[in-house]
């Protein structure tokens, strides 16, 4: 059975069954649980759940701290670039206690961050940087595109053993989607295939799975099948999948709101090249942010930004089609 | 002191003169087994009192955290001297299989949750486990160990915010050697350079700050010790300001492959031309200095007391034969560990 609820609200449902399954599971950050009525603090009491002052570096050290001696702490960060702030604590901390130990101990914590806000923010709250994490040895990366992996995957960076850094997309916040109910978990490393087409692989990450779709839709009534993938998670990557698809169509544009070089779908181009070169009959195709800082004017924010037109566009070119006149 | 009896004095005295002798090893292993220890490595020969003393006020159940100039801490809470020369040198029967390195010693069991080797971050880790101590609400205290140059480290001043805030069972002993590797304190802390002591700062957070000769173990295990009973009876944290000096310099030299690393002279010395200061703070030597408090109040005899010494010899001489007798890890290992 499944329930509807958006996407926002299907990641707090995650973190309030994981609490309730488990009491190690502490909940903390700026800005939350502040007055007494606050939902989280009146179920699981002020130990397992505190608002903490505008400090990210300690957030975040103290979550590894936490978590070291036992515990499983999920940090809300509100914004991806406020772990910009405390970057050691996530890319040189968190991430390396397991290995530089042996195994002797172990840093499961989750970092709830949302990106991706090109709502006007302008330029330092709108950045789409989970590409700067996927290479970080030891560190799990998930970027879900609906409110149903939004659930399953915060369920699994819970449970997991590891660093998690969970990027939420600020404009999925209220898109609603059908929930399974109770426990659910969404398996790390097995990308969701959304659309099946033998024409053209589509790889879309996080908020470009939407336009992925509706682009294969656009496609499709250009008589164009196109097989849409959504990797779920950035670390580990579904490589498998995504080279099976492209064995199969022979052609491939990936989709990325990140900024061009460092992106994502620069790291899965270079692992289909690398891996499945005998496949491609044509160049691979990006679709991402343009190298810029997002503006904040709408006619240049937009400007910047992928969308379906380009990913329709950027399918055509990888097939060898003349854009089609309307 | 009158909890602490002749087993325990000796306890400390031991544990002081095994830290030394097993950092001795260390050092000397640059000059007599060239190319064995990689890297960077950071002794605390001179902090030996203050960590002894710190420690001693431990219950077997408390934790704690440190940087990493970290190799006097697992010697004391009984940690084998063996595996850490083995990690040292890079080994397979290493304390972490080769994996960490002199930096990154742990020992979980014995309550060493780990170390960074990045200045001041460590303190926001042991902060964490004093948060998970309060949850558990079983009367655990954690200890948080770094040096005075971590204190103009941000994750200091928020660490020590929330900690004060939350009212976390820790206590932050910062051992105030006076230099940030060749930077003396006055030219980057602005109490040192009022005249100040470093534990002013914790007044900013509205917690007890108190300095303490760190050089006289039971002085530290004074004030650390009140320091802990208050951790444990909920009052929250406390600064403490541990006045100790290095013997060795910061670290071996830094040096590409190819160039035979070493121990050079300390900053003092090397830096500043104050021998004058180095040498009285050889004379200092809270080593030689707590043995013979011992002696002369008749709690050992010199006779036991060079018996303690010599053991301790032996111990780390067989930690070094033992490091240099283990093998190196498998090299495919390396890829191993990277998640859990």
């Amino acid at each position: 059975m499944a329930h509807e609820l958006p996407y926002i609200a299907a990641i707090e449902e995650a973190i309030r069954e994981e609490m309730e399954r488990d009491e190690s599971v502490l909940y903390f950050g700026q800005n939350i649980a502040t007055h007494e009525n606050d939902p989280f603090l009146k179920q699981f009491g002020s130990d397992r759940v505190r608002v903490t002052p505008i400090s990210e570096t300690a957030e975040i050290g103290l979550a590894v701290g936490t978590a070291i001696a036992g515990f499983r702490p999920v940090v809300e960060l509100y914004m991806a670039e406020f772990m910009l702030v405390a970057m050691d604590q996530v890319v040189n901390e968190a991430n390396r206690f397991h290995y530089m130990s042996k195994g002797q101990v172990t840093v499961p914590l989750v970092l709830k961050a949302g990106y991706g806000f090109t709502a006007g923010w302008a330029g330092q709250h709108t950045g789409t940087i989970y590409g700067m994490f996927m290479g970080v040895p030891g560190l799990k990366v998930c970027v879900p595109a609906t409110a149903a992996d939004a659930k399953g995957l915060m369920t699994t960076a819970i449970r997991d053993d590891n660093p998690v850094a969970y990027f939420h997309h600020y404009l999925l916040t209220l898109e609603h989607g059908d929930v399974p109910d109770g426990e659910y978990a969404v398996p790390f490393g097995e990308a969701a295939m959304l659309r099946e087409g033998g024409d053209v692989t589509i790889v879309a990450i996080g908020w470009c799975v939407g336009q992925a779709l509706a682009a294969a839709d656009e496609l499709a009534a250009q008589g164009v099948q196109a097989e849409v993938i959504d990797p779920r998670t950035l670390a580990p990557l579904d490589t498998g999948t995504i080279l099976e698809s492209v064995a199969k169509t022979g052609r491939l544009v990936v989709c990325d709101q990140s900024t061009r070089h460092g992106s994502a779908a620069a790291v899965v181009a270079a692992e289909v090249a690398a891996e499945g070169f005998g496949s491609l009959k044509a160049p691979v195709g990006l679709v991402t942010a343009l190298d810029a800082t997002v503006p904040y004017s709408q006619p240049m924010e937009e400007y910047l930004m992928p969308s379906e037109a380009k990913i329709v566009a950027a399918a055509q070119q990888v097939l060898g089609n003349a854009p089609v006149a309307a | 002191m009158a909890d602490l009896d002749k087993e325990r004095l000796t306890w400390m005295l031991t544990q002081m003169l095994r830290i030394r002798e097993f950092e001795e090893r260390v050092k000397r292993t640059f000059t007599e087994h060239e190319g064995v220890i990689r890297g960077h490595t950071h002794l605390a020969d001179g902090a030996e009192a203050s960590i002894v003393g710190a420690l001693a006020t431990l219950r077997p159940d408390d934790q704690l955290l440190t940087t990493y100039r970290c190799h006097g801490y697992p010697i004391a809470l009984g940690t084998d001297p063996k595996a850490m020369m083995a990690e040292i040198y890079g080994r397979r029967d290493g304390l972490c299989g080769g994996y960490g390195g002199s930096m990154h010693l742990v020992d979980p069991g014995r309550g060493f949750l780990g170390t960074s080797g990045i200045v001041g971050q460590g303190i926001p880790h042991a902060t964490g486990a004093a948060y998970a101590a309060q949850i558990r609400g079983n009367g655990q205290v954690v200890l948080s160990f770094f040096g005075d140059g971590a204190s103009k480290q941000g994750a200091f001043h928020e660490a020590l915010n929330i900690a004060s805030l939350w009212k976390l069972p820790v206590v932050y002993v910062m051992e105030n050697n006076n230099y940030n590797v060749v930077t003396r304190v006055e030219q980057e802390d602005a109490n040192a350079a009022a005249g100040e002591p470093l534990a002013v700062k914790a007044k900013g957070y509205s917690m007890p700050g108190v300095t303490v000769d760190g050089g006289d173990p039971l002085a530290v295990y004074e004030t650390v010790g009140a320091a802990v009973e208050r951790a444990r009876s909920g009052e929250g944290p406390t600064l403490v300001e541990s006045l100790v000096y290095r013997l060795s310099a910061h670290g071996n030299i830094i040096a590409p492959p190819g160039v035979p690393l070493h121990y050079p002279e300390h900053e003092a010395i090397t830096v500043f031309g104050n021998a004058e200061e180095y040498e009285a703070a050889l004379r200092g030597d809270p080593v030689p200095r707590f043995r013979a408090k011992l002696v002369t109040d008749g709690t050992l005899t010199a006779e036991e007391a060079d018996a303690i010494a010599e053991q301790a010899r032996d111990e780390m001489q067989a930690a070094v034969e033992f490091g240099l007798a283990s093998p190196f890890p498998a090299a495919e290992d390396a890829v191993k560990y990277v998640y859990a």
